[in-house]
């Protein structure tokens, strides 16, 4: 990552890895969602080893260590940025309610709050929003199409994985002049981020027998329930 | 609301059984025991809901055993305080789909128990992992005859954004059983679907119980 265009690398290279599937993997037809699974663990494996060894360690350590007031500055700061893009996603939805609270929200943390270090809406009682460019795209009914592993981002699909890329693309962090400044705040917004699912990680551990197979259904279920906000239709059961 | 059916039903029944101590005092003990059975069985999903799991994050904050890791004494405290309130045939039969219909009953048992086992102790898990955080409860909105509701309780971390949690529960002959959990949208048992289809059209319903009970006796997943 040493550009505004470090980590939309990453995602470029999972549109690469998603056309070589496109070829491959007709070979077998595993999950309706997920007709891309052998090339999935795969991926997940190289992910296993990479993040095992190196990163969650580091997430570890920055959960065990650093100051909790530091990592509350950082986590409102990331925050504030997921805020934003939850206004751009609420207006896109046509959720002006929704959309409202995020830009109050915005507009007071940055402007008050230390360009968001500081979540003064949170304690002004403003709810937070979640809307993302994955689910607005599930909001206007395009589906979400296979699911993909991308080695250190993690689970994703086709239609989440288009909404990632375009938020690594205009997030302000990319529009910081200074390169080195710029490159820090990817890095320590990739902690914050890695740091965050340390918890629901050990929970996962504990509960699944196959954790590729068991995250994929958690993620997909979780996603469904976003962008419905919370009311999923029922899933279609063929049987009890 | 349920709630209310049953606080109007009890002063009334209250009213009868202390006609009767003033009358014989050994029959209104008989009665008054009589009164209390069906009056627990009858407690409310929602203030089960409450209840239960107040109980268990009590006990996992304050047992000095359960916070050094006493497996035993954590098997136990589940066995007696959790497990009788989840339906586990049903989330067995639920999870495991098609090929639980042809399962044999002793299959059935052993699936139900290691299953039951990996719950409760992810269950248990899920509430350690969220035992400084306070859980709000919603009020039930719900027929008051209604045998099949859902409980809406929420985490709230923090700083961040509320955890949704809610059981799905059905009445039964012994009063209300949870049958599913969702967590933030992602239901237990529908999760474990996926897993138990996979494993069972590999190595069969006696494959599922084998890894299933490994893992139960500390085999780490992979």
């Amino acid at each position: 990552m040493n550009d505004v265009k470090g980590a939309p690398t990453i995602s470029r290279a999972a549109a690469m890895l998603s056309c070589i599937a496109l070829l491959a993997g007709c070979a077998a037809a595993p999950s309706r969602d997920d007709p891309f699974e052998p090339m999935n663990r795969a991926a997940y494996a190289v992910h296993e080893v990479v993040d095992g060894n190196i990163v969650k360690p580091i997430a570890q350590a920055y959960v065990d260590y650093a100051p909790r007031l530091f990592q509350k500055g950082i986590s409102n700061f990331f925050g504030n940025i997921d805020d934003l893009f939850s206004f751009i996603n609420g207006v896109l939805q046509n959720k002006p309610e929704k959309a409202g609270h995020d830009l109050g929200r915005v507009i007071t943390n940055t402007g008050f709050g230390l360009l968001g270090l500081i979540d003064i809406a949170s304690e002004a009682g403003i709810p937070k929003g979640n809307e993302d460019f994955g689910q607005t795209f599930g909001y206007w009914g395009i589906p979400q199409g296979p699911y993909l592993f991308i080695p250190l981002l993690g689970p994703t699909t086709v239609r989440d994985g288009t909404g990632w890329v375009i938020r690594a693309y205009t997030t302000p962090i990319g529009y910081i002049p200074d390169v080195p400044t710029r490159n820090i705040l990817w890095g320590i917004g990739y902690l914050n981020e890695r740091a965050q699912a340390l918890q629901a990680e050990s929970i996962l551990d504990q509960a699944s027998l196959d954790r590729y197979t068991f995250l994929r259904r958690a993620y997909l279920q979780r996603r469904q329930y976003l962008v419905f906000d919370g009311a999923p239709p029922p899933p279609k059961d063929d049987d009890e | 609301m349920t709630i209310h059916a049953i606080s109007i039903e009890a002063p009334v029944k209250r009213k009868g059984a202390m006609r009767a101590l003033a009358g014989v005092r050994t029959a209104a003990g008989v009665l008054l025991l009589a009164l209390a059975i069906p009056a627990l069985a009858q407690e409310a999903p929602d203030a089960l809901v409450k209840r239960v799991s107040q109980e268990a994050l009590q006990i996992i904050k304050t047992d000095p055993k359960v916070q050094a890791g006493d497996q035993a004494r954590i098997r136990d405290l589940i066995e007696t305080k959790l497990t009788p309130h989840f339906d586990i045939d049903r989330m067995t039969a639920l999870a495991a789909g098609r090929a639980y219909r042809s399962a044999t009953p002793e299959q059935k048992k052993r699936l139900g128990e290691e299953f039951k086992t990996l719950l409760i102790r992810t269950y248990s898990s899920a509430l350690n992992q969220y035992r400084d955080q306070t859980i709000d409860y919603k009020p039930l909105r719900a027929d008051p005859n209604a045998t099949d509701v859902i409980v809406r309780t929420e985490v709230q971390k923090a700083g961040g954004s509320p955890v949704q949690m809610d059981y799905s529960m059905q009445k039964g002959a012994s009063g209300w059983k949870a049958y599913d959990v969702v967590v933030g949208g992602v239901s237990l048992v529908t999760n474990y679907r996926d897993e138990f289809n996979g494993t069972i059209q590999a190595s069969g319903v006696d494959g599922l119980v084998k890894l299933l009970s490994d893992k139960n006796k500390g085999g780490a997943a992979k």
